[in-house]
């Protein structure tokens, strides 16, 4: 089949569209029985044609304020990617964040991670980069996990694996926690949450976004200053 | 548009909750083949793999490496790739054609070719392999055991009634990972008080688990994970090496272990290199092997939303299932994610395991609600335990499970509940009330349970890691509280570490401490009149489920 430039490009939107305005209403509205409209991608590479440039920008430093927590946010977060995978816009995500953290007295910072999409290692790369050792890393589709710079990779301090129930509230909370690590309190990890049914509903659209994500991946520059709200 | 009536019903049905995507092979969108999957090939020199599925070595990546030096049998492989894939399809599903035979043939063959053999086989021939080349004679089932709390007094109470429902092996896992000590030795505890010789694991961060392992507060561990890409195994810090040092250092200290892989991790993480979902998942079991792991936990498992999504996705399963069988290795079938909205769809999944029966048809199943579930639910839960055991008396089929009665589930959950509560008093641990027990032997999830006082548990978590608290320490502590059965059975299961005898292939335990696995009870099934029969005892018990009709009342 011959692929046109212009229908690649109505592909392109049609897959980000599909991303970006998630129908949290009923199943009414979802192309159910319209499966054998939707365009094939076979034969296609990337699903943005498009990779962002981010060689002009400061590269990320290690901060040197015991007060600081670092938000490391993932290589596609506000540009390519504008809202989590269930649909709250990433610069409210990232705006409570920052609140949480401020709110118990510490200062955050943002990075934006471009040498790795998988969060774990996004947290605590923010983690080795943050002056209070603690760091936060948000995907662009909204998993987000509180780390810290002497612990393994794969362990961690507090961890949201599913991000089709986060809130902004959790994310104003996960601020908060990740403050009060920095303060050496006894910290109450926020009460995990868990719905069974976001694997069948979710996993798939999980597969394209992180894909997304993924290919934004910049490992050349590494990590960089991100304020883009 | 005017809107049909009968598209609306349609529309709104469970199934139509599920997400399917179409094939996208260069994404990995692909279950059972991809246009750039490799030709199978295979070439020798100076007993050396120097060419493995169309690729020199001097282009191997560390996967293609490990495989052509440890998991492809060298002496055997030109004659093995000599036979046509169909016609290994063929042996696979002939009766007259031996186990040990097919499993010799296949010993020679390359990841590719073993992709090719099992796209010959519809899910029909898929399942009578299954029921063939299956290891331990006997199916097995495993069961999840959980809470959205990581309440320790919950999962000894669910342990303690899984182990007694027949799960042979219960795995934990925890939402705050700083539990997992309390939590594994919660279970370790909960399951000798339903069914003495129950294995027991606790998921959790690798280093974590084997320190838990070592410590005799789990008695297998599962969760090492391998994928099928150089790139996703890089971004686990891992390699093919790091996993065979890891399993090692298990088996040094007398532990059962498995490998877990599954097909769609690759592509979840976006690096599948076009390759389809079977072949990548065939180099993670010929890595598993290679690794020297008896066993594999497999069949997406967490994945399960990726390649469900897929046309074939399903048949995919079982045949990294079979493909896992055929390599010798024990099979842990997966079946322990949630994976449909719809139930007709999530059962119809679990047939294919359940009928032929594997050595472990669920990779747990949900022993406590699904919302509890903290492996982000299972495909069966504690409320399907009636459904599960009437269709074992349906069919005549024994997937691992019995039917029990209330008092007995009463009973074990309050004497798991309370030998916890004394442990954890022994130990100087966390406190647990009376009232705690007294809800958690009545609940059916945490949502009928007290709240914990985490900042308390977390404590005694990071205390039992620094006192450095053993097994011993808890058999000790159950019989200085009056628990001197269940610390006998906890002893028992730290002996078997010592014997080492059940790190052999799909290894089980009775209620005697006796090794089931494939080298002492080998699946001997050659067609009709062979191999396991539900019959005798075993038959009676799953026939007795509750609720049946008696005839004098009415």
């Amino acid at each position: 089949m011959q692929i046109n430039e212009e229908l690649v490009k109505q592909i392109t939107n049609a897959v980000l569209s599909q991303m970006s305005h998630t129908d949290s209403s009923s199943v009414s509205g979802t192309p159910a029985a319209a499966s054998s409209t939707v365009p094939s991608m076979a034969g296609r590479d990337r699903i943005n044609e498009e990779k962002s440039d981010y060689s002009g920008y400061p590269r990320a430093q290690r901060g040197t304020d015991p007060k600081e927590v670092v938000i490391g946010v993932g290589a596609a977060f506000q540009r390519e990617i504008t809202r989590t995978i269930c649909n709250i816009p990433l610069d409210e995500v990232l705006k409570n964040v920052k609140a949480g953290i401020e709110e118990e007295g510490m200062i955050p910072r943002v990075v934006k991670i471009l040498d790795t999409s998988d969060v774990c290692f996004m947290a605590l790369e923010a983690a080795k980069l943050s002056g209070s050792g603690i760091g936060v890393g948000i995907q662009s589709k909204g998993t987000t996990v509180i780390h810290q710079r002497d612990l393994y990779p794969l362990s961690n301090l507090e961890l949201f694996p599913q991000a089709p129930l986060m809130t902004l509230e959790t994310y104003r909370q996960i601020g908060q926690n990740a403050a009060k690590y920095v303060k050496g309190e006894q910290v109450v990890p926020i009460p995990c949450t868990n719905d069974p049914m976001c694997r069948p509903k979710y996993q798939v659209k999980a597969a394209i976004m992180h894909i997304a994500e993924t290919e934004q991946l910049d490992p050349e520059v590494g990590a960089v200053e991100w304020e883009e709200k | 548009m005017k809107r049909s009536k009968r598209i609306e019903t349609l529309d709104a049905r469970p199934v139509n909750l599920d997400g399917y995507i179409n094939e996208w092979p260069e994404m990995g969108f692909a279950a059972m083949n991809s246009p750039y999957d490799p030709k199978p090939s295979v070439r020798v020199e100076d007993g050396k793999i120097v060419e493995l599925d169309g690729k020199y070595r001097e282009d191997f990546d560390f996967i293609d490496q490990f495989i052509a030096d440890y998991a492809i049998n060298i002496e055997r492989t030109e004659s093995s790739m000599a036979v046509s894939s169909l016609d290994i399809a063929r042996m696979i599903v002939d009766i007259h054609v031996s186990r040990k035979e097919i499993l010799e043939l296949i010993s020679g063959i390359t990841p590719a070719k073993m992709a090719e053999v099992m796209n010959h086989l519809n899910v029909v021939e898929l399942m009578m392999g299954m029921q063939k080349i299956r290891a331990r004679r006997t199916p097995g089932n495993q069961a999840h055991i959980t809470n959205l709390k990581d309440d320790p007094v919950q999962i000894a109470a669910d342990a303690a009634e899984g182990a007694l429902r027949g799960f042979a092996e219960e795995e934990t896992t925890m939402g705050v990972a700083r539990y997992a000590p309390l939590s594994a030795m919660a279970l370790l505890i909960g399951s000798q008080v339903g069914r003495p010789g129950v294995l027991t694991q606790c998921s959790a961060e690798e280093a974590t688990e084997l320190e838990l392992g070592i410590r005799g507060l789990t008695t297998y561990a599962e969760t090492l994970s391998v994928y099928g890409t150089e790139k996703v195994f890089i971004d686990g810090d891992d390699t093919p090496y790091s996993k065979a040092f890891l399993n090692s250092a298990y088996a040094s200290r007398g532990l059962k272990v498995r490998f877990t892989s599954g097909s769609g991790s690759e592509v979840l993480m976006g690096s599948s290199e076009k390759k389809s979902m079977l072949y990548l998942e065939c180099r993670c079991l010929f890595v598993t092997k290679g690794a020297g792991s008896q066993g594999i936990q497999n069949g997406s498992v967490s994945c399960i939303g990726v390649t469900g999504s897929v046309p074939a996705g399903i048949r995919e399963v079982i045949a990294e299932n079979l493909v896992a069988a055929l390599l010798g290795l024990e099979c842990a079938s997966s079946n322990d994610q949630s994976f449909s909205n719809s139930d007709m769809r999530r059962t119809a999944r679990t047939m294919l395991e359940f009928l032929p029966g594997t050595d472990f048809i669920f990779s747990g199943y949900a022993a406590e609600p699904n919302y509890d579930n903290m492996f982000a639910g299972s495909n069966f839960d504690a409320e399907d335990f009636d459904d599960y055991n009437v269709l074992q008396r349906d069919m005549q089929v024994d997937g691992g499970l019995k039917p029990v009665t209330e008092e007995q589930v009463i009973h074990v959950r309050n004497k798991a509940a309370r030998a916890v509560q004394a442990v954890f008093r022994n130990l100087g641990l966390s406190p647990v009330s009376d009232e705690q027990v007294e809800a958690v032997t009545y609940a059916h999830g945490s949502k009928d349970t007290l709240p914990r006082d985490v900042t308390a548990d977390l404590a005694a978590a990071e205390d039992v890691l620094k006192r450095g608290i053993t097994g011993i320490d808890v058999v000790r502590a159950l019989a200085e509280s009056g628990f001197e059965d269940v610390a006998e059975s906890v002893l028992n299961m730290l002996k078997q570490r010592v014997a080492g005898d059940y790190m052999q292939t799909a290894a089980i335990l009775d209620e005697e401490f006796h090794v089931l696995s494939g080298i002492n009870t080998p699946n001997d099934y050659m067609g009709p009149g062979t191999g396991y029969r539900v019959d005798g005892e075993r038959w009676e018990e799953i026939k007795n489920i509750p609720h049946i009709i008696n005839p004098k009342d009415i």
